[in-house]
């Protein structure tokens, strides 16, 4: 048995194995913590401000709208790497877990915000109208209907950027961010390492159905439709 | 009191004003139930919600008792919107939260009930439209009609002083309408609330309004008290309205007069006069037969009427028609 691992996983350093996934959950865990932060309010702004809404203010909406889809439309590699200079500035390195925290940031706040946005839609005109009707001023139902009401499609928005996030997130071991994905290029590409390749894949693919699962049940447990 | 003075609406549309609602005034007395009927897009939904603002008036003024809402601000617009109740066609109640935390939800967002306030107001309305055994559902496990209870408990938390409903039976099967409207009724005599609904079903005025305004492309065509409207309609959208809650088809109609020999006379009684024996005794009196083309015996809210369309042959018609009219029947010849 110890000779058929040896034969066919020779290259896998385990130890190392096991930092690289904690680095890529470290990475994950809080680029989508920052992303979610950020990305939330926007989304709300974005919904609130579309045509329509409640703060209906069609320029402010295409101002944000714009930054969004700029943010959005930059192939994830040169966002990594235009970030940069800008990651150095906020935290000192560009490498690294931490380095890579920025760009993923940036990559996945837009595309959040977005998701909130959608969800928000689908909240019933009729369920505003009536929030309204009883009085209620907009943070009233922003807090208390809108957001209530869109939980189980934010949860699924969630879930969706913590997996665009893990593939970004081993994406920024091109520029050095460290985690499965540095060490799939450093060596399952680089040094034609295909067991590294293959262990490593197989975690972020593992990684990819754990979030899928937990991000499914809590939409599950949310939803009272 | 709700006073319309020459209040109007109009929406732009690709830079042109498209009036919803033409300069109308009309006033909706306290306590009462004035139904506004019309076909969708007539602008009831439209002059509904000028009553609580979700609508903003384009001209003329609002007046609630005696105060001018036109010109509220923000802050006076909410606290006058918790005197005013809504219910809606479907319901628009939360789904992420349950029966109880529905109907407390007015409460909370007022901000001046204390917790234990707002939970014996929720158990005491939850009692109100029985559905007290329901209180930890959420919406989505509920029935139309239990949806609309739970609405119409909701709408009622800050004790209000008018309800606004609009269409509030419309997604609902007959029986349930019936619940629902006994229900509105009920809290109309109980709590002496204004009650303000709209509707496309005749019926539903006819069982619980005292009022109606039929409304048509925007203007208010007959206004008064649903007996008059109802037994009498001058508009001819008034009269499609009361034809087809009657079911009654205009050609076949037609058809049995051109049968029927003699004259044709209708005959609109209401109150104590309906159950009174007339048309024997009319028939003995004045030596005329008669036949019975259609009719229906039926209340208007708690006011018992019947309409009758009689052919008459032979006998003396005039002696026949003083003694109904002496009867305090409405005599209408209609051939």
């Amino acid at each position: 048995m110890e000779a058929l691992m040896e034969t066919l996983l020779g290259n896998v350093d385990w130890a190392e194995i096991g930092v690289a996934s904690w680095d890529t959950l470290v990475m994950v865990g809080m680029s989508l913590l920052f992303s979610v932060l950020i990305g939330l309010p926007i989304g709300v702004l974005l919904f609130l401000t579309g045509k329509r809404q409640l703060l209906e203010q069609p320029v402010a909406y295409a101002m944000l709208s714009f930054v969004v889809n700029v943010l959005r439309s930059v192939p994830f590699i040169i966002l990594l790497i235009v970030m940069i200079p800008f990651t150095v500035m906020l935290i000192g390195t560009s490498l690294g877990v931490a380095g890579a925290i920025p760009p993923l940031v940036a990559g996945g706040a837009p595309f959040f915000a977005r998701l909130v946005e959608t969800s928000l839609r689908e909240v019933d005109r009729g369920i505003i109208e009536a929030t309204q009707a009883m009085g209620a001023n907009v943070r009233q139902i922003i807090f208390g209907a809108l957001l209530p009401e869109a939980l189980p499609g934010i949860i699924a928005g969630i879930t969706v950027t913590a997996i665009t996030l893990v593939s970004y997130a081993a994406m920024s071991g091109v520029i050095g961010g460290g985690g499965l994905g540095d060490l799939a290029i450093r060596f399952g590409y680089q040094r034609f390492q295909t067991d590294v390749m293959v262990i490593t894949v197989a975690l972020l693919v593992i990684f990819v159905q754990l979030l899928q699962m937990a991000g499914d049940r809590l939409v599950l447990y949310f939803s009272r439709k | 009191m709700i006073v319309f003075d020459q209040v109007e609406k109009s929406y732009q549309v690709g830079g042109r004003a498209v009036p919803a609602l033409h300069p109308t005034s009309m006033t909706i007395e306290n306590g009462e139930v004035f139904g506004i009927v019309g076909h969708s897009g007539a602008g009831k939904s439209t002059l509904v919600r000028l009553i609580n603002k979700l609508e903003p008036s384009t001209g003329g003024r609002i007046l609630i008792d005696d105060e001018d809402i036109t010109w509220y601000t923000a802050a006076e617009l909410r606290a006058f919107r918790r005197k005013v109740g809504m219910i809606f066609q479907h319901f628009n109640l939360l789904s992420s939260k349950t029966v109880a935390d529905n109907i407390a939800f007015p409460m909370k967002l007022a901000g001046i009930y204390s917790k234990e306030d707002i939970r014996s107001r929720v158990t005491e309305l939850l009692a109100r439209v029985s559905l007290s055994d329901h209180a930890n559902k959420y919406p989505s496990q509920l029935s139309g009609g239990q949806k609309q209870r739970v609405g119409i408990a909701r709408a009622l938390a800050c004790r209000p002083t008018i309800l606004l409903c609009d269409e509030a039976t419309s997604a609902l099967d007959p029986q349930t309408t019936q619940s629902v409207l006994k229900l509105l009724a009920d809290i109309n005599k109980e709590l002496g609330l204004t009650i303000v609904l709209i509707t496309h079903e005749m019926d539903v005025v006819r069982r619980v309004c005292d009022r109606v305004a039929v409304m048509d492309a925007g203007r208010v065509v007959e206004m008064g008290p649903v007996s008059e409207v109802f037994l009498h309609p001058q508009h001819p959208t008034t009269r499609d309205f009361v034809f087809e809650s009657e079911s009654i088809d205009r050609d076949e109609l037609q058809e049995d007069f051109q049968k029927a020999n003699g004259r044709i006379l209708r005959l609109t009684f209401k109150g104590e006069s309906t159950y009174k024996p007339l048309l024997g005794r009319v028939a003995r009196e004045s030596g005329v037969d008669f036949s019975i083309l259609s009719g229906r015996i039926d209340h208007i809210k708690d006011t018992p009427y019947g309409q009758l369309t009689l052919s008459l042959v032979g006998g003396d018609l005039g002696v026949a028609m003083q003694a109904l009219e002496a009867a305090d029947v409405h005599v209408e010849v209609m051939r």
